[in-house]
């Protein structure tokens, strides 16, 4: 473990807390963007040059606006009264707890960590782009097909009502 | 290119390397890095600044000719220390925060908003080996620290605790995220076209000269398209004239930054002028042809100053448009957006698409240019007879 990469996880994972834990959901919000910066950060550190700057500009460019507007037009942001831990928070831990195990019981025993690693692949975003358009491009293209769907969906939700 | 303008195209990246020579023995190699960096980072940290308190008085002088009167005139010769005057103003004024603010974010807006404006100058190239930064992914690396402003104007507008700031800051995000798209889109024609995210390869792929004109992409029917279409998105994520609403000083005082008083306000300001330049920048190096020289046997003047010389005739171009147009509705501006903005650039992609796989000729020239003017005027027509216009009537509060 380097030294960027364990600030890094620190940033991330106080950022992570502070989402879960702050009264103000404002502040949860803003704190969110923060660990979604904090994971753009890792993938840097991993040379992910594409997916790096991908995340910044979908997570904290669009979802962290998103859920900022979603607090702002239902609650106005006020703090909560309510108490910080629910009632069940023995049972969420403990399924939190099985979650992770499964997901990292099966990461240990996956193909990916057990392929030994030969060079650092040189991806760079000319051939993340010709994989996409060549090899992947029938997800893609369901992936396209399906943000079409949800937006025209959207639009036909905020379309005025015609008068009968 | 001859010698002695070689040598003054290439003087300031000579003296870097010189500087660095001399450190080189003093300093270990983890340090001599860190050293290279801050070296690149002083001149963006220095020139733009300047050129942001020379663009303030320039605007103030410009626009005071266009609405026939002096402007600034008392500070220095022809008032043109006036920028000292408002920077000392700014630095002594007491630092106000409303009692009912939320102190924290209060204080961190103005600081996100402007670290990502100067983050996004370092894939900039200002000259022949000029950059601080030559990314892979540059183009992608500018629009994703863009996205970190959004955030900060939200911060600003929300924190404040007024509903003027709120007001604004909601009118900001509507508008940078709808005009972001287009922003994008128009960009992406020129990356099919060059192959690569990266501006300095971008500007390489520019830098030949065909008889007259050089090969800059604004001198194509969809790089035209692209520049013209991109400089209106580029006016809108600046919020400037005539898509100033989000500060709209007649409807909502100031917007998103009401609350701020001092510094912080002249943050505030130096992120909008900031981000002006950087992304008319990005302009000039995607569509005309960054520090290239318009004609070839003009490449002996050094390449910065073509650089800057294109800067400055687009902030010139800028400030005339605030001078002469007026702001827009609240609808007119998602309309322009939405409906007009975005058919235009997508079908701009196909135009990019087609000049792509034609012959080079005549006849690319006409279906393209058909395309784009086509389009322009059908849309233009069909949107502008949608709108069942009739008299004005005015109404008065009885």
């Amino acid at each position: 473990m380097t030294i960027p990469f364990a600030i890094i996880a620190l940033m991330t994972i106080t950022a992570t807390v502070a989402t879960m834990s702050l009264r103000n959901l404002v502040h949860c919000a803003l704190a969110a963007a923060v660990a979604f910066g904090g994971l753009a950060a890792a993938y840097l550190q991993l040379d992910a040059q594409f997916v790096g700057f991908a995340q910044i500009l979908v997570y904290v460019g669009a979802v962290a606006i998103l859920i900022v507007f979603a607090v702002l037009l239902t609650r106005g942001g006020e703090p909560t009264t309510e108490a910080l831990f629910s009632k069940t928070w023995v049972t969420g831990t403990a399924i939190a707890v099985v979650v992770f195990g499964v997901l990292a019981w099966t990461i240990r025993n996956s193909f990916a960590s057990q392929c030994e690693i030969t060079a650092l692949p040189d991806a760079t975003v000319k051939d993340i782009g010709g994989a996409l358009m060549g090899k992947y491009v029938l997800p893609l293209e369901v992936i396209g097909l399906l943000l079409t769907a949800a937006l025209i969906g959207a639009v036909i939700i905020a379309l005025k009502e015609e008068k009968k | 290119m001859s010698g002695l303008s070689e040598t003054f195209d290439q003087i300031f990246v000579t003296l870097k390397h010189w500087l660095l020579g001399l450190l080189a023995p003093v300093l270990p190699e983890s340090l001599l890095s860190l050293a290279s960096v801050i070296l690149s980072l002083i001149p963006i940290m220095a020139i733009f600044p300047g050129l942001f308190a020379i663009t303030t008085v320039l605007e103030r002088k410009g626009l005071g000719r266009i609405q026939n009167r002096y402007g600034p005139n008392r500070v220095g010769p022809f008032g043109f220390l006036q920028f000292a005057a408002d920077g000392v103003k700014a630095l002594i004024k007491e630092d106000l925060v409303p009692r009912a603010a939320d102190k924290v974010i209060h204080f961190l807006a103005p600081v996100v908003l402007v670290i990502p404006v100067f983050l996004a100058y370092t894939v900039l190239p200002v000259g022949r080996n000029m950059v601080a930064v030559d990314m892979d992914a540059g183009v992608l690396f500018f629009f994703a620290v863009g996205a970190g402003t959004e955030l900060a104007v939200f911060m600003a507008g929300w924190s404040s605790r007024n509903k003027y700031s709120l007001l604004g800051a909601m009118r900001a995000i509507a508008q940078m995220v709808s005009y972001e798209i287009p922003l994008i889109l128009s960009t992406v024609t020129v990356i099919m076209m060059v192959g690569s995210l990266s501006t300095v390869k971008i500007i390489e792929a520019q830098s030949t000269y065909h008889g007259l004109l050089p090969d800059w992409f604004v001198f194509t029917p969809w790089g035209l398209a692209g520049f013209i279409l991109f400089m209106i998105s580029a006016l809108a994520e600046s919020n400037r004239s005539p898509f100033d609403l989000p500060e709209g000083e007649s409807e909502i005082i100031a917007g998103y930054f009401i609350e701020y008083s001092g510094f912080k306000f002249a943050l505030f300001f130096l992120a909008e002028y900031l981000g002006m330049f950087v992304i008319s920048g990005l302009g000039i190096t995607l569509f005309l042809g960054g520090w290239h020289a318009p004609l070839e046997s003009l490449e002996v003047i050094p390449s910065y100053i073509w650089f800057f010389t294109k800067l400055i005739a687009i902030i010139f171009v800028l400030i005339w448009i605030r001078g002469t147009v007026p702001r827009l509705r609240m609808d007119q501006l998602m309309n322009f957006a939405w409906k007009f903005m975005l058919p235009l650039v997508l079908l701009n992609l196909i135009t990019a698409a087609i000049w792509h796989f034609m012959a080079p000729g005549a006849a690319r020239w006409v279906v393209s240019f058909s395309i784009v003017i086509g389009s322009y005027l059908l849309l233009g027509r069909a949107l502008f007879n949608n709108q069942h216009l009739s008299k004005r009537t005015y109404r008065y509060a009885e």
